[in-house]
């Protein structure tokens, strides 16, 4: 093997790894926002995840209960942004702002004891065969387990949203709630349950971050992967296929970005870091018309409070 | 009833946040009863030098200034129920056309009226450039300003990182991201022995400036409508869309207006990451105070000794600066919360009328 084909290898490698956390975040909002309700509080949500995650595996040594643990308090922060967007009917964005403000806010307070520590660790895991094919055994099947995870999670999920009666039922409520009201499915329990289970999801991606890409707690360390999240969403068109290759296409830039400046190039690593947030700025421009919209199957609820009074 | 929302969700977070701080003490390793008489000092020193001390008081007011200025910006958008988020980004646009003012295009000019002047009007020029890519969005193509409005606040960050890493980083800074100093002539005169700045005065003028606009002119009248019903605003003749786009630039102009202040004021120089969230600390202000200019100024001086008192906590109770972000977390929730509960649950409004 010659010295580009491995660099090459090694920075592919790099993009899964760097992708992961980003691909949990946004497959974790797409279920959120497919039931109709807007959240823009990943970043909160990736922190408390990144950080009872590092607790429970630095205290437990256990990393099946840390996982669980991210998984849990993603939740239930996930459940305070429900209780709020679908009982109290407030605005969505603004209650998403102050989950990022409570999870930013609660994380660096939790963490303050976890700066410098060392914590049990997901270790590589070559799967065996797969991970001998040369070139695409090492880019795909030699990393840790969440990264296979989030493989089967892609096509699991696709299926579950486009081919089974549960998932037809939550892009019913987020493509019209007042019919799928009247079809007796409760609005508020599939709402309450999704923005529950992308919380959870999303902060499984946190929890990715310090238990297995930097190995340890830094406060603020989702560095803000949970805005390219919202962003990466809205790019994939709320479909996990897409979302895979969104992922890896930033983790793709992230890889890069390091990349050149250990090679120390004269492009900025800050200017490719904005092209994510331009990108979505034209996403949204591009697909404001509400033909667009429904075209490339934006969730027609989305952002809108459901509430069985008024009438539309 | 007005206020009684905002004040009841300031008393209901402090109370919360206490009980944070009193198991974060006690989970430490102190006993219970310790970390209670830890969180009332600590409570104690948040309030008393911020707001009862004269050296405490100066520094609240250098930080209601940013506060104020953007806070004043987003009300005049949030009037007309549009919802720019962005007063990060355009504080931060201003702040760069204020550097670049002071150190490259007047770069030489020894009036300090001219150069302050010209350096204002570079800052509200590119905060409201940065508030006309959402303004034209929404006009022309119905594009939702909020997202767009939040995304433009990272990718102003981000240039100003690279003005700051790169092209622009002081050669005599030691490595550090920060420009050089800006010339005599771009510095705020200073009150009070040269503890604060008169940018507190600019702000408070712009505050009854624009409490006359919304009371005493047309635009403040015809802008309430069309916040409140477009269908009516549009029949008594309102253009929605040219409303829309001036809404945005004048609240981005404050804003980066703003940021100019700070830099001229105080910093003196483009630094990375010169704003603990202002911009996002503003939304709450401005909500908190119910959009009202002279209200947006009390508002942003009691966070603004907030802030203050939090970094006090910092020092002496090595508190991580994070719990200002709870604070700030909570407040929100329990305003937007209590207001859903005041509009739309009025039984409930009773039965907790009779319990309190």
């Amino acid at each position: 093997m010659n010295i580009d084909s491995s660099i090459i290898t090694t920075t592919l490698q790099a993009t899964i790894r760097a992708g992961t956390p980003l691909l949990f975040t946004v497959l974790g909002d797409i279920f959120t926002e497919r039931s109709g309700v807007m959240n823009l509080g990943l970043e909160g949500l990736m922190l408390v995840g990144a950080i009872s995650g590092f607790a429970v595996s630095y205290s437990t040594g256990n990393l099946f209960l840390a996982v669980i643990a991210a998984m849990i308090a993603g939740a239930l922060l996930g459940a305070v942004h429900a209780f709020f967007t679908v009982t109290l009917r407030i605005n969505q964005v603004v209650s998403g702002l102050a989950i990022t403000m409570l999870g930013t806010g609660i994380s660096g307070l939790w963490g303050k004891g976890y700066i410098g520590v060392v914590a049990a660790q997901f270790k590589t895991l070559e799967i065996p065969f797969l991970s001998k094919i040369p070139f695409i055994g090492s880019v795909l099947f030699s990393h840790d387990i969440l990264v296979y995870i989030s493989y089967l999670l892609v096509p699991l999920m696709w299926f579950y949203i486009y081919k089974t009666k549960p998932g037809m039922i939550l892009r019913a409520v987020g493509e019209s709630p007042a019919a799928a009201d009247a079809r007796g499915i409760n609005v508020f329990m599939v709402r309450y349950f999704y923005t529950m289970l992308g919380g959870a999801i999303t902060a499984l991606g946190g929890a990715y971050l310090s238990l297995a890409y930097t190995s340890m707690w830094i406060e603020n360390m989702t560095a803000g992967r949970g805005w390219i999240g919202i962003a990466l969403v809205l790019f994939a068109t709320w479909d996990p296929a897409k979302a895979m290759f969104g992922a890896y296409l930033f983790g793709g830039v992230t890889a890069l970005g390091l990349r050149m400046q250990a090679a120390g190039t004269t492009i900025s690593s800050h200017i490719l870091m904005m092209f994510p947030y331009i990108l979505t700025v034209a996403v949204l421009f591009f697909t404001s018309t509400e033909k667009i919209k429904l075209k490339v199957g934006a969730p027609a609820a989305l952002g809108v409070p459901y509430s069985r009074e008024e009438k539309t | 009833m007005n206020i009684l929302v905002p004040v009841v969700s300031i008393i209901f977070s402090l109370l919360v946040m206490g009980i944070i701080l009193l198991i974060f003490f006690q989970r430490s390793g102190m006993s219970w009863g310790q970390a209670f008489s830890e969180t009332l000092s600590a409570y104690g020193e948040m309030f008393s030098w911020p707001f009862g001390n004269v050296y405490g008081i100066y520094q609240t007011l250098l930080k209601m200034v940013p506060l104020a200025f953007v806070g004043l910006g987003l009300s005049f958008a949030y009037r007309m129920k549009i919802w720019n988020i962005g007063g990060e980004g355009q504080l931060y646009m201003g702040a760069f056309a204020a550097t670049w003012g002071a150190l490259f295009l007047f770069n030489g000019i020894e009036n300090k009226f001219l150069m302050i002047t010209l350096i204002l009007l570079m800052g509200a020029a590119f905060g409201a450039l940065w508030a006309a890519i959402p303004a034209f969005m929404k006009a022309f193509a119905k594009t939702d300003e909020i997202v767009v409005t939040l995304m433009l606040n990272y990718v102003a960050i981000f240039w100003v990182d690279y003005l700051v890493y790169g092209p622009w980083k002081d050669p005599k800074g030691y490595n550090f991201p920060l420009t050089a100093e800006y010339p005599e002539s771009a510095k705020l005169p200073t009150m009070f022995n040269g503890e604060v700045h008169v940018g507190i005065i600019m702000v408070i003028v712009l505050a009854v400036i624009l409490q006359y606009v919304y009371s005493r002119t047309s635009w403040g009248f015809n802008s309430a409508i069309a916040g409140d019903n477009q269908k009516a605003a549009k029949y008594a003749g309102i253009n929605i869309g040219f409303y829309t786009i001036v809404a945005l630039l004048v609240s981005g102009a404050i804003g980066g207006m703003g940021g100019a202040v700070q830099m001229m004021g105080i910093q003196h120089r483009l630094q990375h990451g010169f704003s603990p969230g202002y911009g996002y600390t503003a939304i709450i202000i401005a909500w908190l105070a119910k959009l009202n200019p002279l209200a947006i100024l009390l508002v942003s001086f009691l966070f603004g000794g907030l802030l203050v008192g939090n970094e006090q906590l910092q020092m002496f109770y090595r508190l991580p600066l994070a719990l200002i972000y709870i604070f700030q977390g909570l407040v929100l929730f329990s305003l937007m919360g209590g207001e859903a509960i005041f509009n739309y649950r009025i039984r409930f409004v009773k039965e907790r009328a009779v319990e309190e």
